[in-house]
């Protein structure tokens, strides 16, 4: 089962990175293969942890330890962009897999941009930088009544500098969990 | 316990006395044709008085650019009464006009004021008045005057006894904030703290008798649209809905709200009635529909819309508030044009321009499709028209902080409201007429 949503995450970028609009029509088929591949070894990798059965991505304690993956809590963006970058694909399948195997977890997304321009449109920008983790995370297998979204624009800057370094790290989407 | 009690007390004492912005005004460039007037100072009758009238006159007509007022301290002398004025030297001084004038505190504790505007070069009265204020309506009676110099001298009505609503946004300790949306005179002064919150607050827009203010606050963790009794201090909120809540405008009735929801799961426009609460979706495009504005007929909406793949101005035609025809494209030079309003004569649309790496306040012709740029900031943004439509109110940033400028629609006078202490000013709009 993690092989699966493991696969099926490779399979669901590439159609992410390629058709950049997948509906869920779509991901259904590409799940497919995925699976049967899968079933071939279906306990490669799993580690059998405190409160957690197989199939299971993170223990809950995992939230609470700076070491795990889950601590990667931020999603940078380009400029006016609402686009996953590669390198944060690892993050928001981490934490798709955790709720995934936690249902009673539930997250907000919360999406923020730089101060730049107008800010009900950056309202806007916030709320489709959160749609679009939002969308990985469900094409992962995150159940999707465990996320919300929200955005509060420009509203709440990590960084009131106006400088580019600044702007990049206000460009983002904040994964906060409820429950921890 | 009672120490600690105190000591509770005292840093609340505290945060109360400094929670007050106080805006300093700096005019900066005006009109070569800015016309020369002296404002003597008023004679003060009995009791000191809250503020020199001449002084908060000359302040008013100085900030619209379309007067240069002669300091006091080149005043040779400071005559009370039209009879009394010997023009020759005021023609020395190479003033057009100039305005004396007395007041007095009456038994009641009303002020009155006495004042006449002379044209010097004829050496005759071109206008006189006696006004009374109840002692709270001080400010903005002396600002009624220059309203009536400023009419008297430019055939235009002035808007200088008007209010603003802004959002103080300010540190307050432990890397929290505090945001207020203060309510104060258009020179800044009497600023008061309508509502205040841990949590962001946005888009203040005036109901057009100016007793409301509907704005987006998210004080439940999300952009909930809220509506405000400035005077009555009641609020509550009238859009909740799933996902944004947001950009409220009234229509020029006050009947209704044009605001941004992204309930269907991206941002459209939509118009409610106040009254019932009823929805009618204007827009139904896939991206980002946003910041509406009605126009003074109340016959379209001007918005921001990604349709393009980014943001645009658009313009829907309404009818009785439901869409009448296509929404058609307004601008099509650069790659970022948003945040537009409509000036009070219907004519112009001021908006945010961006570009290089620069955003600033524009103003398109709804004529001639042209566009004017009329500030050279970095990040401008939030115009506001003045209700006589002379100037344009808009938010920059200084620094970490923002603040509060004008520029006149010609581009050529600019003022800077900037707070005093560490406190951020952001998303001022101006308020309508006060009868």
């Amino acid at each position: 089962m993690k092989m699966v949503s493991r696969l099926a995450t490779v399979a669901m970028l590439s159609a992410v990175l390629i058709g950049c609009s997948s509906t869920p029509e779509q991901a259904t088929e590409v799940v497919e293969p995925a699976e049967t591949q899968v079933q071939r070894d279906p306990n490669e990798g799993v580690e059998i942890l405190d409160d957690c059965q197989p199939p299971c991505a993170f223990p809950k304690s995992a939230l609470n330890d700076p070491q795990s993956p889950l601590a990667q809590r931020l999603v940078f963006f380009a400029y006016d962009s609402s686009d996953i970058a590669p390198e944060y694909e690892e993050v928001i399948t981490n934490h798709a897999r955790f709720l995934q195997s936690h249902p009673d977890v539930s997250v907000r997304l919360e999406g923020h941009t730089d101060e730049r321009g107008s800010r009900e449109y950056n309202l806007a920008l916030g709320e489709q930088r959160a749609q679009a983790v939002q969308r990985l995370m469900v094409l992962q297998g995150a159940p999707a009544q465990s996320i919300n979204v929200v955005s509060f624009g420009e509203e709440m800057p990590l960084d009131s500098a106006s400088t580019e370094a600044a702007w990049q790290q206000n460009r983002r989407v904040e994964i906060v969990y409820d429950q921890n | 316990m009672i120490i600690k009690r105190l000591g509770w007390l005292i840093s609340l004492l505290f945060i109360v006395s400094s929670a007050h912005a106080v805006l300093r005004v700096e005019v900066t460039g005006g009109s070569s044709q800015a016309t020369p007037i002296a404002i003597v100072p008023f004679k003060v009758n009995g009791p000191a008085v809250p503020a020199q009238p001449a002084a908060v006159i000359s302040n008013d007509l100085a900030r619209s650019g379309q007067f240069k007022p002669l300091p006091e301290q080149d005043m040779l002398t400071k005559p009370v009464m039209g009879q009394n004025i010997n023009f020759d030297n005021w023609r020395l001084m190479k003033v057009d006009h100039m305005v004396v004038g007395d007041v007095s505190t009456d038994a009641s504790g009303d002020y009155v004021f006495n004042f006449q505007l002379m044209d010097v070069n004829k050496g005759q009265q071109v206008y006189a008045q006696r006004l009374r204020a109840p002692a709270n309506q001080y400010r903005m009676v002396v600002h009624h005057i220059s309203d009536l110099i400023y009419e008297q001298i430019t055939g235009e009505k002035g808007a200088f006894a008007t209010r603003v609503a802004y959002v103080v946004n300010a540190p307050a300790g432990n890397g929290q904030r505090l945001y207020r949306l203060e309510v104060s005179d258009s020179d800044g002064e009497n600023p008061r703290t309508i509502y205040k919150s841990s949590q962001p607050i946005m888009s203040p827009d005036w109901s057009p008798d100016g007793l409301r203010l509907a704005y987006v606050s998210f004080k439940n963790r999300k952009p909930e649209v809220w509506v405000h009794s400035v005077y009555a201090g009641e609020r509550y909120a009238i859009a909740g809905f799933n996902g944004i809540n947001g950009a409220p405008v009234w229509s020029p009735d006050g009947t209704h709200l044009a605001l941004t929801l992204s309930r269907g799961g991206n941002p459209d426009v939509y118009i409610m009635n106040v009254k019932t609460r009823k929805l009618t979706q204007i827009t139904r495009h896939w991206g980002i529909d946003t910041e509406p504005t009605f126009t003074p007929s109340g016959n379209a909406l001007v918005f921001t819309s990604s349709a393009s793949g980014n943001p645009q101005l658009y313009e829907q035609p309404l009818s009785r508030y439901q869409p009448a025809g296509k929404a058609q494209r307004l601008t099509f030079e650069g790659k970022y044009n948003t945040s537009p309003v409509i000036s009070p004569d219907g004519r112009s649309i001021a908006f945010v321009q961006g570009g290089q790496g620069r955003y600033q306040i524009a103003l398109f012709d709804r004529k001639t499709r042209t566009i004017q740029t009329l500030t050279d900031g970095r990040l401008d943004e939030s115009p506001s028209f003045a209700p006589n439509g002379s100037m344009i109110l808009y938010a920059t940033k200084e620094q970490r902080n923002g603040v509060l400028a004008a520029v006149s629609v010609d581009g050529r006078t600019k003022q800077k409201l900037s707070s005093v202490d560490n406190s951020s000013v952001q998303e001022p709009v101006w308020g309508p007429y006060i009868n």
